[in-house]
């Protein structure tokens, strides 16, 4: 018999029932909540009477509506009453039940997907559930996590578990050595133009290859994040030394013994040698440009040298069509060279790159050089309080406000525009976050995802250019 | 949960692929904490020519005459039909909301993303998979008839067009179950409580670790 894949090795251990049907009962070991696709769910429950099954398996923090500017005003500084009501009704719901939450003045509040590990309250072979699709980012970890909808957050705080089928797996492969300047971003956004965005669709996504392993946790993260952009609600990377130094020490983290026993199980959490996959991609990481996206699906992308494409060589109808729209919507010429692109705005942030070393990468690009007078603004938004204090410590702030880029306090901010923070219209950003959808950043706003070492050098140039140019 | 049998409604045809669930329902609208009302927001910024809202009078707005569900035939539809890979990105449930608020009972595709299709099974809301060259023919004939009626059988998973041709069509028999039933999964998850249980007490023998309170 074939040896297990990581993915198989996870199910394996969270499965409660399997059913005769197919569906099966796996337990969730973690659940992350925030105030968007929570709100029904705790009503749900109040409704039908139910408590949640194991209220210390709840995590929450407010992210998506928080406001990114005079923290210290707390609940108060939302102006928008709407967005306010729902962080209160977060507060309320966790208050009532008694679950841990980071509140809006909270030094650990944060975007759920950065705090979750920053914590350790994101452990290898844990299952993961949270109600928003980037909860792929805590596979990083080996962990089996999904993005769920609201009705599976009230299914899972009521009973501990998700309905499930299992999904085929897939490895997805990146060979050698990446280049220098070229980060986990544009190596997901290169996996997401090769294999679409539905390419993952039904699979849970291992990424391997050298290239992967030589990654940091961030870098790791970065890749999981984006797993859904590709379609899969599940990615993973295998647990090795540079996962268990992460997690080592971290609050929510075993200690002692514990420690011990849970890296004897960690060490398991990698796909056997004779392991099938239903599916396998390989890319060769040394070939990966910096990406820029060009359209408003992230497979829309395409390497920086790169050039926007003509939809009259597209055979394809049904994609010529979508072509066309997409460069309607972008404003964007056939065969027009994306360095040529004008930009707006810079938004680094989001849950996909706000992480110490993300901002780290971005200030050594602005380091010594100012922000583009041509731009409207460009804006920096830590992932947690917690990444605000210590880059904080390591002066990174100082080095973003001395370039003109502002220097926010942590939230979703700009990455879905619940907040105040959002584009224009028909302006453009080049943006670290994930989505490019149509006026997801802001009505008529237009996305270009890039690293958020293409953000800030985009940032002191006001176009794209190559990273790598700007490096010495 | 309500219950889904047979349905038969108007087709409206969304000609496009990768509908993501920013263009189902915009996040300014996701800061609602009730689970209806989002029917007049519904593919709001293709839909109306004007910025959205939260709580504004829709009836009020201009319409972008271009779009379908603007068109008189296509007003009281209650069967989508679309594209391949619909409802990717974003796992809001307020999409499934605001389709069904809107009216919609049923959404046919050649494929869905993971998360929306499973949404749409807890909201009551059938969506069908059929294959490319099916749907590519219920495009034509949608367009085709004024009032173009196809009719879902759950029961016997088939949809029939007016002139009496039937597609098959495959759902996992555990959601059918729910659907047809309109059965509350939690309810049926709750039945297994005592093989929870037991599963949580081999795990804090084997990954202690995994019940740790943080600090
Ligand atoms: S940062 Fe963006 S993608 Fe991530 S959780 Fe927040 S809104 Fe979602």
């Amino acid at each position: 018999m074939a040896g297990k894949t990581l993915y198989d090795k996870l199910w394996d251990d969270h499965l409660v029932k399997q059913r005769d049907d197919g569906s099966a009962l796996i337990y969730i070991d973690r659940q992350l909540l925030h105030e968007v696709t929570s709100p029904q769910a705790f009503e749900g429950l109040r409704l039908a009477g139910r408590k949640p099954w194991r209220i210390d398996a709840n995590i929450a923090t407010p992210d998506h509506n928080v406001p990114t500017t005079d923290r210290d005003k707390g609940i108060d500084g939302i102006v928008d009453p709407v967005s306010r009501t729902q962080v209160e009704t977060l507060d309320k719901n966790c208050d009532e039940f008694g679950i841990l939450e980071f509140k809006i003045k909270d030094q650990r509040q944060g975007i759920v997907h950065v705090i979750g590990p920053e914590q350790g309250a994101t452990l290898p072979g844990m299952s993961i559930v949270c109600g928003d699709s980037h909860t792929s980012t805590h596979g990083a970890f080996g962990c089996l996590a999904h993005g769920i909808g609201t009705s599976e957050v009230e299914h899972v705080l009521a009973t501990q578990c998700l309905v499930q089928k299992k999904m085929k797996n897939m490895l997805v492969k990146v060979n050698g050595k990446l280049g220098p300047g070229v980060t986990g971003k544009d190596v997901v956004l290169a996996i997401i133009g090769k294999i679409g965005t539905a390419g993952g669709t039904g699979y849970a996504i291992e990424f391997g290859g050298e290239a992967i392993r030589g990654l940091s946790m961030e870098g790791r993260m970065t890749i999981c994040n984006m797993s859904i952009e590709a379609g899969a609600r599940v990615g993973m990377v295998a647990v090795d030394d540079t996962t268990l130094d992460y997690v080592r020490g971290r609050p929510f983290s075993p200690k002692g013994d514990q420690w011990d026993k849970a890296v004897a199980y960690w060490n398991t959490l990698h796909s056997d040698d004779d392991a099938e996959f239903d599916k396998v991609v390989e890319l060769d990481g040394a070939a990966i440009m910096p990406q820029v996206s060009w359209g408003t699906s992230p497979e829309m992308v395409t390497g920086v040298d790169g050039a926007v494409p003509d939809p009259a060589r597209e055979e394809d109808p049904i994609k010529r069509e979508g072509i066309v729209r997409a460069l309607k919507y972008m404003g964007l010429q056939p065969n027009q060279k994306i360095t040529d692109i004008k930009l707006d705005r810079v938004f680094i942030g989001s849950c996909t790159n706000s992480r110490i070393e993300d901002l780290r990468e971005a200030a050594a690009v602005v380091k010594g050089r100012k922000v583009s007078p041509s731009l409207k603004q460009a804006m920096v938004v830590p992932g947690s309080g917690l990444v605000k204090v210590q880059a904080e410590q390591e002066g990174l702030d100082k080095i973003f406000i001395e370039a003109g880029l502002e220097w926010r306090d942590p939230g979703c901010s700009m990455c879905l525009a619940m907040n105040a923070d959002k584009l224009g219209q028909g302006e453009h950003c080049a943006s670290t976050s994930n989505r490019n959808f149509e006026g997801r950043q802001g009505f008529g706003g237009r996305t270009h995802l890039v690293s958020p070492a293409m953000a800030a050098a985009a940032a002191v140039t006001g176009h794209f250019v190559d990273v790598r140019e700007l490096m010495h | 949960m309500r219950a889904f049998t047979q349905h038969q409604g108007i087709v409206a045809p969304m000609d496009r692929s990768n509908v993501d669930t920013d263009m189902i329902i915009p996040k300014q609208f996701l800061k609602s904490i009730k689970r209806t009302g989002f029917g007049p927001n519904l593919f709001d910024e293709l839909r109306y020519l004007d910025e959205g809202k939260p709580d504004q009078d829709c009836s009020q707005r201009p319409l972008n005459p271009d779009f379908i569900l603007n068109q008189d035939r296509y007003k009281n539809a209650s069967v989508l039909l679309a594209r391949s890979n619909f409802g990717c990105g974003s796992s809001r449930e307020h999409a499934p909301w605001a389709l069904d608020d809107f009216g919609f009972r049923v959404i046919i595709a050649p494929s869905f993303a993971d998360i929306f299709y499973n949404n749409c099974f807890k909201n009551g809301l059938l969506p069908i998979v059929l294959p490319e060259e099916v749907v590519d023919q219920l495009f034509r004939e949608t367009e085709e008839k004024d009032g173009y009626q196809l009719t879902v059988d759950l029961e016997a998973k088939t949809v029939t067009t007016p002139s009496g041709e039937s597609f098959g069509f495959d759902v996992d028999d555990f959601r059918r179950h729910c659907l047809l039933n309109g059965l509350d999964d939690i309810g049926v998850t709750l039945e297994d409580a005592e093989l929870i249980r037991d599963y949580e007490e081999k795990r804090k023998q084997t990954a202690p670790w995994l019940f740790n309170a943080g600090n």
